[in-house]
């Protein structure tokens, strides 16, 4: 037997599919906001800065 | 996977494996202790973190607390399946292998370490590895099968979460984060000794060795009254330092008060009463225990949030 688009497995899995599909999704944008995050952050607008000195 | 595999319509379905059966083996009831105290210290830290680094920060902290359970879970499915308490969790009842226990909490690990180290510092890290390392291995594969003090030292474990936030703040560790990680540290067994007296026969049908088993009940209540009693100095004085102030010292006064009570009561009592009333005062002393903690590292974060205001602290 073919696997059809709604074979009974997918119904049964659908509740951990959705819940990594949106773990996923909010790991996205966690690592997004993290990375606003740190370069607005003063420490690394000094770095920044200094490196550029340093060239 | 063959077709043949996948054709169950004259077969009950094998039972597939929820988001929440995975979610449980994080042993969420923990993870909010996790959280809550994680937050308080890396909150009563005297740095400001961005809101968006401490809730990571807090995340991950939570995320290696959980994956540690998922491992526990792995290595102590066996006991699991012969405890009462246990039985529902998602190994024995047969809703998760021990592999999948085992994979999880092993890439949960990992990625919480790296990411907490990304986002704070490697010391958060590494305390936050650490603290998986201890509560796994030598907790759950050494001193929980093998002494009576499992719960003293593992208790270690648990008590690391504030450190690891202030550690996540600060990038250090210092006297108040000590004495946030000591207070936990020294709650812990009085907690679990509560929980073994009225878990009758748990512990001992499974082969851990808890103190009611290798040293009876009467030794288990002598020593809930020793560690209460060390726990409330502790806890008293720990409000006349930085993390501390007069709404701490008062919260502290009067929960310790009722806490070194409720030992006393467990003390004066043998085994007939105790059980002609079904536990009572053990059960309330664990439920007690529950809200001391919780007010204890709340009044701090309290303490902490006064500051700005001039109000906080001494």
């Amino acid at each position: 037997m073919a696997l059809s688009r709604q074979h009974d497995m997918h119904k049964r899995r659908f509740s951990r599919n959705l819940g990594l599909g949106v773990v996923l999704a909010g790991f996205v944008v966690l690592v997004f906001l993290l990375t606003v995050a740190k370069v607005t952050d003063d420490g690394f607008e000094m770095q920044s800065q200094q490196t550029q000195e340093g060239n | 996977m063959s077709d043949a595999s996948l054709n169950t319509s004259t077969q009950t379905p094998p039972y597939e494996a929820q988001f929440g059966d995975y979610f449980a083996l994080l042993k969420p009831r923990v993870m909010t202790l996790v959280v809550f105290t994680a937050f308080v210290g890396l909150y009563a830290a005297p740095v400001a973190t961005n809101p968006i680094i401490g809730f990571v920060a807090i995340l991950f902290i939570a995320v290696g607390g959980g994956a540690s359970g998922a491992l526990n879970m792995w290595w102590d499915s066996d006991i699991d399946r012969i405890m009462k308490r246990t039985q529902k969790r998602p190994i024995p009842a047969g809703k998760v292998t021990e592999g999948e226990a085992f994979a999880i909490g092993i890439a949960l690990s990992g990625f919480a370490v790296v990411m907490l180290s990304l986002a704070t510092n490697l010391l958060a890290g590494a305390l936050l590895a650490f603290t998986i390392f201890f509560y796994v291995v030598i907790y759950s594969m050494w001193l929980k099968r093998w002494t009576p003090q499992n719960i003293v030292i593992g208790g270690a474990a648990g008590a690391f979460p504030p450190m690891i936030g202030w550690a996540a703040a600060t990038g250090s560790i210092s006297v108040e984060s000590v004495l946030m990680f000591t207070l936990i540290f020294m709650w812990t067994p009085p907690h679990f000794w509560a929980l073994a007296l009225f878990m009758k026969g748990d512990y001992h049908e499974a082969g851990i060795p808890m103190l009611t088993v290798t040293h009876g009940r009467r030794a288990t209540r002598v020593h809930i009254i020793v560690y209460t009693v060390l726990l409330a100095a502790l806890a008293v004085g720990t409000g006349f330092t930085g993390v501390g102030g007069p709404l701490y010292l008062a919260v502290a006064v009067v929960l310790n008060a009722l806490f070194v009570k409720g030992s006393i009561d467990i003390w004066r009592r043998d085994e007939a009463i105790a059980e002609a009333d079904g536990y009572a005062v053990e059960k309330k002393f664990f439920k007690l225990s529950l809200l001391y903690l919780f007010a204890h590292f709340g009044a701090i974060a309290f303490e902490a949030a006064l500051m700005p205001f001039g109000l906080g602290g001494w």
